[in-house]
């Protein structure tokens, strides 16, 4: 019966995430459009247009679906599925409730920041597969993006598995019901500082959102998509953000725990959201930085600040006498 | 240009890339032909015409009294400062006489305009900097905003928000109320405090900074050289302006500066126009409050336009439009229709600067400095 009770929670945990996916949509419209200064969706369903996303999916159905004559035709259908399917993976094995994740892995941090990176594969697949100029310059950002940013992310995060000794995602949140490793003097702030700004550099979410900088490379890697395939880039790009949202919650912010009158899976959510929302704000305040910028950001500030807060977590759980 | 022909080196893994016309951050419908290596331009070459329209050919089949609302459309973000070049040389070609008031009363049209323009080009700049999906259009939606109570203020005063129609040959079209004068001063208080805002959300902020400081530099003989005009000369450091230089309408009158910059990068741009902003609004305040009484036009527009005959003659008048020196050259033949027009247009000389300065940008330094030089390619193309 164990496979039967697995098949079942992934099936809800899908139908979450995809139903948040499709609403983060709506929630970035409304809240940058009160941003600047507008209001956003509103006619489509009665309450500040709520039905926006279904009618947006719907249109993107009866869309027409072009595949270009000299793109790579295989990898070019190809890389919308390799960047959803990685993308809702990671959903699998964020804990929701007292070690309850649909796949409960002694590795399930590393494995999560596997299938995170998997899904950018995607993102260099389209833009090689389309044979558009603007969309190999876009892969081939993504690709030294990728490349810098892994770093300062995997060192960052490496903290409170250092502090935890553990990779398993259920034992890092436990190891935070007292204090979520956010509070953690010094290191925790610094540790999620660094992370944040490598996960919008990962995410490319502005200010670092250079892959697809449409001012420069118009529509960047999914130029050349249209319809469905292109429904899916844009529901993989939040699919993704929204599992990065998840981990951050989970690893930095104490994850399922919180004050009892709230259900744990409630407070996760809401600690995603809140992610979220500050990756919006950031999102919507700031120009966007040269490929040039951003790489020296990565390499001469956060790379070192990251190493040396590892070590400085290393120190600590060596001087409190081992982890945990 | 010395390689004007030149083919890209695929041995050296160098990409031709065709930005535009169709292209979000080109402003219109400019084309760039960009050589690249990696993301660093080799050589960059404008290619126009895809918005000309003969408007200089058409005036010669029209009368001079049909004319004026046709260049509006040119240079489509500060439509005046068109028709205000336009009959500014007409007047002086056939010696027409404007009455104080409606000399004052242009003006202060042409300044809420050239506000609103470099409302336009800091949203626009916004957008090149930003993008369509990020902070960018956050600094557009504030700049239309403030726009957005100009262009009402010109529904108000003319009846139309945008190609107002206002300059006639000899006066301006419609008067000001009590009232509206108050409204002009309220507007201009609103557009200085404004500013701190918009420079709040740019360059206030290390991201734009890093964007625009060192970026597109135009040397004070370059700019002289290659002939680019307005808020971009003055960023390299040369004094010039028609408003002061070879003044017109109301500005002798007028105590207002010439803000200028020595850096000539997309900063010192910036920096410019804002100031712009600051002293068109100050001047705003000073034509209201100076206004002088009387007639606002000497001749009334007549209904039939082969009325208005202007003897053999020819003129070349500029006015200082939002983006520059606007130039309206003339050749009369003694008819009611003008034998030929040749119009200098600000951002036609401004674009020429491009194939100067782009090698060795990278391809997102390019946008921000074209955003920076602010072309309008109805004014390029014409």
């Amino acid at each position: 019966m164990n496979w039967l009770l697995t098949l079942l929670l992934s099936i809800a945990v899908l139908g979450v995430a995809m139903t948040c996916v499709a609403y983060l949509t709506w929630l970035e419209r409304k809240i940058a459009a009160r941003m600047q200064n507008r209001i956003g969706p509103f006619w489509v369903g009665y309450p500040h247009g709520w039905l926006q996303p279904l009618a947006d999916v719907a249109k993107l159905i009866i869309k027409e679906d072009i595949t270009p004559k000299n793109a790579d035709r295989v990898l070019f259908n190809l890389a919308p599925v390799m960047m959803v399917v990685p993308s809702l993976i990671g959903f699998a094995f964020i804990p929701f409730a007292a070690g309850l994740a649909v796949v409960d892995h002694p590795y399930s941090f590393l494995l999560f920041l596997a299938f995170a990176s998997l899904a950018l594969l995607g993102v260099f697949a389209a833009g090689w597969s389309s044979n558009n100029k603007y969309a190999l310059i876009s892969s081939l950002r993504m690709v030294a993006m990728a490349v810098s940013y892994e770093i300062p992310l995997l060192l960052s995060l490496l903290v409170p598995a250092v502090l935890v000794g553990s990779f398993r995602l259920t034992e890092i949140v436990e190891a935070q019901q007292g204090m979520p490793f956010i509070l953690y003097p010094g290191i925790g702030q610094v540790a999620f500082v660094v992370f944040f700004i490598a996960m919008l550099a990962e995410l490319n979410k502005a200010p670092f959102d250079l892959v697809e900088a449409e001012s420069e490379l118009v529509a960047a890697y999914n130029v050349e998509y249209t319809g469905m395939k292109f429904a899916l880039f844009y529901a993989g790009e939040y699919a993704h953000t929204f599992a990065v949202c998840g981990l951050a919650a989970t690893v930095f912010l104490g994850g399922y725990n919180g004050p009892a009158f709230l259900p744990g899976a409630v407070w996760l959510l809401l600690k995603m959201v809140g992610i979220f929302v500050l990756i919006l704000w950031i999102r919507w305040s700031f120009m966007r930085v040269r490929i040039d910028q951003a790489l020296m950001i990565n390499w001469k500030i956060l790379f070192p600040i990251a190493l040396l807060n590892l070590v400085a977590a290393a120190w600590w759980v060596v001087r409190s006498g081992g982890a945990g | 240009m010395t390689e004007e022909i030149r083919v890209v080196d695929r041995e050296l893994g160098e990409l031709a890339l065709n930005m535009g016309p169709q292209h979000p951050s080109t402003h219109g419908v400019l084309h760039l032909k960009v050589h690249l290596r990696g993301e660093t331009v080799v050589k960059a070459i404008p290619g126009i015409g895809y918005l000309h329209r003969g408007v200089e050919k058409l005036s010669e089949n029209l009368a001079y009294e049909q004319l004026a609302p046709i260049f509006e459309r040119n240079d489509y973000l500060g439509p005046t400062a068109n028709s205000l070049g336009y009959v500014v040389a007409v007047e002086r070609l056939g010696g027409f006489e404007v009455p104080r008031r409606g000399a004052w009363l242009r003006t202060l049209v042409a300044e809420l305009q050239r506000i609103a323009s470099h409302l336009v080009w800091l949203g626009t700049l916004g957008l090149d900097l930003g993008g369509a999906l990020g902070g960018g259009t956050t600094l557009y939606m504030y700049c239309f905003r403030e726009r957005e109570k100009i262009l009402d203020y010109m529904e108000e005063l003319t009846g139309t928000r945008f190609h107002t129609n206002f300059n006639l040959i000899g006066g301006a079209r419609y008067d000001i109320t009590p009232e509206l004068a108050a409204k002009a001063v309220d507007l201009a208080n609103q557009m200085e405090a404004c500013l701190g805002e918009m420079r709040n959300m740019t360059s206030a902020t290390a991201m734009f900074r890093g964007r625009v400081e060192g970026i597109g530099v135009i040397p004070r003989d370059l700019a002289l050289s290659v002939g680019v005009t307005g808020p971009v000369l003055r960023a390299s450091g040369v004094k010039f302006d028609v408003r002061k230089d070879a003044p017109y309408d109301a500005y002798p009158d007028l105590q207002f500066d010439i803000p200028t910059r020595t850096e000539g990068d997309a900063l010192a741009r910036f920096e410019v126009r804002m100031d712009e902003i600051a002293e068109s609004a100050k001047l705003v305040r000073q034509l209201v409050e100076g206004l002088p009484d009387g007639p606002i036009f000497t001749r009334k527009p007549i209904k039939n336009p082969k009325g208005l005959k202007v003897k053999p003659n020819e003129v070349y008048a500029a006015v200082e439009s939002p983006r520059g020196e606007l130039g309206f050259y003339i050749v009369a033949d003694g008819t009611f229709k003008p034998y030929r027009l040749k119009i200098n247009a600000p951002s036609f000389c401004n674009l020429q600067v491009i194939p100067h300065i782009a090698p060795g940008l990278l391809l997102a330094d390019v946008i921000a400095t074209l955003g920076s030089l602010d072309p309008v390619l109805g004014d390029v193309d014409r």
